[in-house]
């Protein structure tokens, strides 16, 4: 029966991915964005309150960007994500992807969320990664189970595939996430802030090798994190929100800085404006 | 007032560098004594337990020497053997546990009906709080009268009444169970597409498992309390009754080690489906998962 499917259809995925995937596939992008996000003010109630999260922030994402959301806790940054997301519901503007408005969380957008409980414990490193192909009914079981295996191959967990969550450490369970995300081809990856519970030495590691898959794949990222350093390594586009309520206030490129350029002047002198930028307008103590 | 330099003065300290030589790898993991391996098994520490309290009876019996009001282990043993022997205990325990079965697989059936309802909607919480502040403090036994009277003499009264026991306790810790579930993990199911009753089987189910086992846990103990006490009032007007019928009729004609007969087979039942089923069921699901210790 595989033969016969493989004869209908000579090419099977593989253009589909190349589409989503390919950076250098750019004239769709110049017209319609990846990712629009157009004036988008968020708010979220407390018992008494209703209280702006952002207010008006617009940005698009081209294909194969890494753009970075960057800025303090209070930023509405994690709040913008759930927003694309499709979590909250914008209180004003629009965000679009491809073009069309978002409605509602949707397996186009995966999201790999900071915390370790992310991955169901009661499925094993290789079912988590097939969890949301199964669920969205993106693949059957068998074509799940192959491209669950190959991704995992690709963050270096294959040995690890029958292994329950609950074995690994912190940085593994962050590869399994992004595998599972991987393994999606979400139109965007977003990645909320994915290593921040990480300890130093795991969260430098688990930057090159996000970079080194990006390289790879070349998928669309918007990354989430209250690190200049991070911004600048895993970007190569940093917006910069300001603190309450969330609104731009600044895009720049950063793409050439990298993690072997950290000492370099171009690099510190970017360093310096994004802590500029972030942090005039408080008073020096 | 001195401003401390982040280089402070002249450390005299030098530099120091170690050549690690390689460790004998056998001397880092050493096998633990039988003894210690013996004691870690949980059925050997249960078994000490049950013999001791078993011979703490045996002791007492033997001190008060009254068999009509306190039976000695051996004699509730050798009353057990008669009663399965002759085929009489078996056949009360067969009816009680066939009612028993009933009223508990219905009872969380409903249980999980309810709760998914308090999950999806507003309005089904309400209904779901509401009605378990209302019922759960209400005892099955008083509610036996009216189920006699809709539902006549038979198995539909006490399968009526074990429901009523099994259900509210267990929706209120399934419903607890649901309400726990991570935000995060809710987050990825959603992300995936799930909605409805597939988030519910998906996510919230094997989510909330250690709660969903501990309700399964309380309401197979409240519907065995229900159906002997209810069997003790009811089982007396019926023709075939279970094991609540056998511990009253044998009081009544005061065979006092048939009645401890008949309360061992409750508890081995309970013994035996809680070490052997729910502890099965735990070692494959929430234990597997790192979920519980």
């Amino acid at each position: 029966m595989s033969i016969a499917l493989r004869k209908r259809h000579p090419m099977g995925e593989a253009p589909l991915d190349r589409e989503a995937y390919s950076p250098a596939n750019t004239s769709v992008a110049a017209s319609t964005p990846r990712l629009a996000v157009d004036n988008v003010t968020l708010e979220y109630r407390t018992r008494q309150h209703v209280v702006k999260a952002t207010q008006q922030v617009s940005f698009n994402v081209q294909e194969g960007d890494r753009f970075v959301l960057l800025g303090p806790s209070g930023c509405g940054k994690s709040t913008l994500l759930k927003a694309i997301a499709g979590f909250l519901t914008p209180a004003e503007g629009s965000i679009r992807l491809d073009g069309h408005t978002i409605h509602g969380p949707g397996p186009d957008r995966i999201v790999v969320f900071q915390e370790f409980d992310q991955l169901p414990p009661w499925k094993t490193v290789k079912q988590n990664v097939m969890f949301p192909l199964l669920a969205s009914r993106t693949l059957g079981r068998k074509a799940a189970e192959q491209r669950a295996l190959e991704t995992l191959e690709k963050v270096g967990l294959g040995r690890f595939a029958n292994a329950y969550p609950h074995t690994l450490s912190g940085g593994m369970k962050q590869r399994v996430a992004i595998a599972r995300a991987l393994a999606m081809r979400p139109r965007v990856l977003l990645m909320d802030e994915p290593f921040a519970a990480l300890d130093a030495l795991t969260r430098r590691k688990m930057q090159e090798e996000l970079l080194a898959l990006w390289q790879q794949e070349g998928f669309t990222l918007l990354f989430v994190t209250h690190s200049i350093e991070e911004a600048q390594i895993i970007g190569n586009r940093v917006l910069l929100l300001s603190p309450h309520p969330g609104r731009v206030r600044a895009e720049l490129g950063c793409a050439d800085d990298s993690l072997h350029s950290l000492g370099s002047e171009a690099t510190k002198a970017r360093t310096q404006t994004i802590h500029r930028l972030l942090f005039e307008n408080e008073v020096a103590p | 007032m001195s401003v401390h330099d982040l280089r402070g003065p002249v450390d005299p300290r030098v530099d120091r560098f170690f050549d690690l030589p390689p460790v004998d790898v056998r001397e880092l993991k050493v096998a633990r004594s039988g003894g210690q391996r013996l004691w870690d098994q949980s059925v050997v520490r249960k078994t000490v337990i049950l013999v001791l309290l078993v011979v703490a009876w045996e002791v007492v019996a033997r001190v008060q020497n009254n068999p009509l009001m306190l039976p000695s282990a051996m004699e509730t043993a050798s009353a057990l053997w008669h009663g399965l022997a002759s085929g009489v205990l078996l056949a009360r325990v067969s009816a009680s546990l066939s009612v028993l079965l009933k009223g508990f697989a219905l009872g969380a059936l409903l249980a999980l009906a309810l709760t998914t309802l308090a999950v999806s909607t507003r309005i089904g919480r309400d209904l779901l709080t509401t009605l378990t502040s209302m019922f759960s403090p209400l005892p099955a036994i008083a509610l036996l009268p009216l189920a006699l009277l809709w539902f006549g003499l038979g198995e539909a009264s006490l399968i009526f009444v074990l429901v009523h026991s099994v259900l509210w306790a267990m929706a209120i810790n399934i419903h607890a169970g649901f309400q726990g579930v991570s935000e995060t993990l809710r987050m990825a199911g959603r992300n995936y597409g799930l909605k409805g009753l597939r988030y519910v089987a998906f996510i919230l189910i094997p989510a909330a498992l250690p709660a969903l086992l501990a309700g399964l846990k309380i309401g197979w103990a409240f519907a065995w309390r229900t159906l002997i006490a209810a069997e003790l009032v009811f089982g007396a007007s019926s023709g075939k009754g279970g094991l609540g019928w056998y511990i009253f009729q044998n009081r009544n004609e005061l065979y006092t080690d048939n009645v401890f007969a008949g309360l061992v087979v409750v508890i081995v039942i309970g013994l035996l489906v809680e070490n052997t089923v729910f502890d099965s069921v735990e070692r494959l699901t929430v234990k597997r998962w790192g979920m519980v210790r």
